[in-house]
């Protein structure tokens, strides 16, 4: 275990010396040698990540139920991605074991740090000017980035595209129930958004358009195109992204989008039988007015020393009343913080190369599976990061319930629309045990 | 409290300098120092046309925010974008620098509505 512990042999020295003995040894004297691991009996390879070790000592432990345990290729905005200790260590600090911004925040000068460097590292990544300190989470960031454009532009239509989860697109109808809202869906051809259609509709009355990328079928747009659409009319381009991914694409704000949101889940929170989850949404300095949420600014005291406010809060409901745009008064603060222990453990060169290795994982398995009978990919696209949908000439139903007893869990999109995903915690071994039991799959 | 008697007021707490069909507004002395420092001012677009005591904007100050209710019909003729990088003059000067709008009136009629000064003083009593 030495790898896993920052030793030295002069620490070594000094602890035992505290202690008054002169070996290790010494020290373990009282443990019965017959309950000792030998050396070298735990097998441990030199130099394995700490989710191999993980993976290891729980197949020493677990035995046969380690087997039996799912393997989760399933995806569709929460992934199961690897959580380091640290995260749930640092997290449970009782400095920070809160899910509330505090009710007296300037008090909070850590808490608030936090979440103005959370909203900075938010900001690199969409490319955008302003974040706020999160919402609850990714679908219900959507619904407001519509109220948004909807206060902004004064226009009463909003277009989705079909390609964006259906899950978001409910919560969305839900929001806008009595808003006397029009929500139209936008085309979808061989994955991707039909701009070919979209760019013969009028624009002129529309408060947004609504694009995923990667789509929920897992394919990449073009936000580009749908913003040269709007160039000449009010509505505002909503950008909805993965942020792993969103690490190696054109960022929304270089696509020239005026909002981001996405789902910060996988930025080292558990999967946690589906939440809570944690809403990302950023936007261009011009909607600053009407941002929802809570934003922490920096600024200096009195004393001219470095010191993190909440800003901007007459935008919300307690100062604004009836007149504010969204009752969202609060954030996802403990499940923010662990997402910048996330990305500050990753960094700028750790966010890319992980969500590299997710689509090589995902091309390879693409790959294999494209060649089972019975099997083919959606489309013959291969711009997805990491995941991907299957086309299959079975029920889609009835392969899940099969596979779910042998220990998988994926996504079931239609009735003939299967879709697997891939983080790095899948091993090649992983992909290959899931395309043997595809491969062997009858009905 | 100062309160010119050459300018009209609403019950709104705005003041009106009539000139001609040319109507300037803003707020009263006695509305800034009861709002605060603003710090922002949400203008309505120019050209908009516009109706008696509709709201057509918001104040923000520090710790409230307060409507701009357009005191005539008609439609916006010129913004004070000076207000853009300094509100603060709503509360420096309220009768002159601070001045917010100007509205071209439709409908000479309503001008009756708007108050005098000494009747103005008397609903801030």
């Amino acid at each position: 275990m030495s790898h896993y512990i920052p030793k030295n042999e002069k620490h070594e020295r000094e602890i035992l010396d505290a202690l008054e003995i002169v070996s290790f040894e010494e020290l373990v004297s009282i443990i019965p040698n017959q309950l000792r691991v030998k050396n070298g009996l735990l097998g441990l390879e030199k130099g394995i990540s700490e989710h191999e070790l993980n993976v290891y000592i729980d197949s020493l432990h677990q035995g046969e139920d380690f087997a039996k345990k799912s393997l989760c290729f399933s995806g569709g905005g929460v992934y199961d991605h690897f959580v380091p200790k640290v995260i749930d260590f640092l997290s449970s600090r009782s400095e920070f074991n809160t899910a509330y911004t505090p009710y007296q925040p300037e008090v909070s000068q850590g808490t608030l740090q936090y979440i103005y460097e959370f909203q900075s590292m938010i900001c690199e990544l969409s490319g955008l000017d302003i974040s706020n300190a999160s919402l609850y989470d990714g679908a219900s960031a959507l619904a407001e980035a519509c109220s948004l454009s909807l206060a902004h532009t004064g226009n009463k239509k909003i277009l989705i595209s079909k390609m964006v989860n259906p899950v978001y697109i409910d919560v969305v109808k839900t929001y806008l129930k009595y808003r006397e809202v029009e929500i139209k869906m936008l085309p979808e051809i061989n994955g991707i958004t039909d701009i070919q259609k979209v760019s013969n509709m009028e624009m002129n009355d529309v408060a947004c358009i609504v694009i995923q990328s990667p789509n929920f079928y897992g394919y990449i747009e073009n936000w580009n195109k749908y913003s040269k659409l709007l160039e000449k009319h009010k509505g505002l381009l909503v950008s909805v992204s993965d942020p792993i991914s969103l690490s190696i694409l054109q960022s929304p704000g270089k696509s020239n989008a005026d909002i981001y949101v996405g789902e910060g889940q996988c930025l080292g929170n558990h999967l946690s039988y589906g939440g809570p989850n944690l809403g990302l949404f950023a936007i261009k300095e011009n909607l600053k007015r009407k941002l929802p949420g809570r934003v922490v600014g920096m600024t200096n005291d009195m004393n001219n020393k470095k010191g993190f406010v909440l800003t901007l809060q007459t935008r919300e409901q307690h100062i604004r009343r009836s007149r504010a745009t969204s009752n969202i008064c609060t954030n996802q603060g403990l499940l923010a913080l662990r997402a910048v222990i996330y990305m500050s453990l990753l960094g700028k060169e750790g966010m890319p190369n992980l969500a590299k290795l997710c689509f090589n994982k995902a091309q390879y398995a693409a790959e294999k599976i494209s060649k089972i009978d019975g099997f083919e990919l959606f489309s013959d696209r291969r711009d997805f990061i990491k995941e991907f949908t299957v086309k299959t000439k079975y029920s889609s139903k009835k392969i899940y319930q099969k596979l779910e007893e042998e220990g998988f869990l994926f996504d079931c999109i239609d009735d003939n629309l299967i879709k697997f995903s891939f983080t790095e915690k899948r091993s090649k071994k992983d992909i290959d045990k899931l395309v043997e039991s595809l491969r062997l799959y009858h009905e | 409290m100062d309160l010119p008697d050459n300018i009209k007021y609403t019950e709104d707490h705005e003041w009106v300098a009539i000139d001609n069909d040319v109507v300037t507004v803003g707020i009263t002395d006695f509305a800034q120092s009861e709002l605060g420092d603003i710090i922002f001012v949400e203008f309505p677009e120019e050209g908009m046309t516009v109706n008696q005591k509709e709201s057509i904007g918001t104040l923000e100050a520090v710790k409230t925010v307060a409507d701009i209710f357009s005191p005539l019909s008609g439609y916006i003729l010129e913004l004070n974008e000076s207000l853009e990088s300094t509100p603060e003059l709503i509360n420096e000067d309220p009768y002159k620098d601070g001045w917010i709008l100007k509205i071209k009136i439709s409908n000479r009629e309503e001008l009756k509505s708007l108050l005098s000064n000494l009747d103005y003083k008397k609903i801030i009593k």
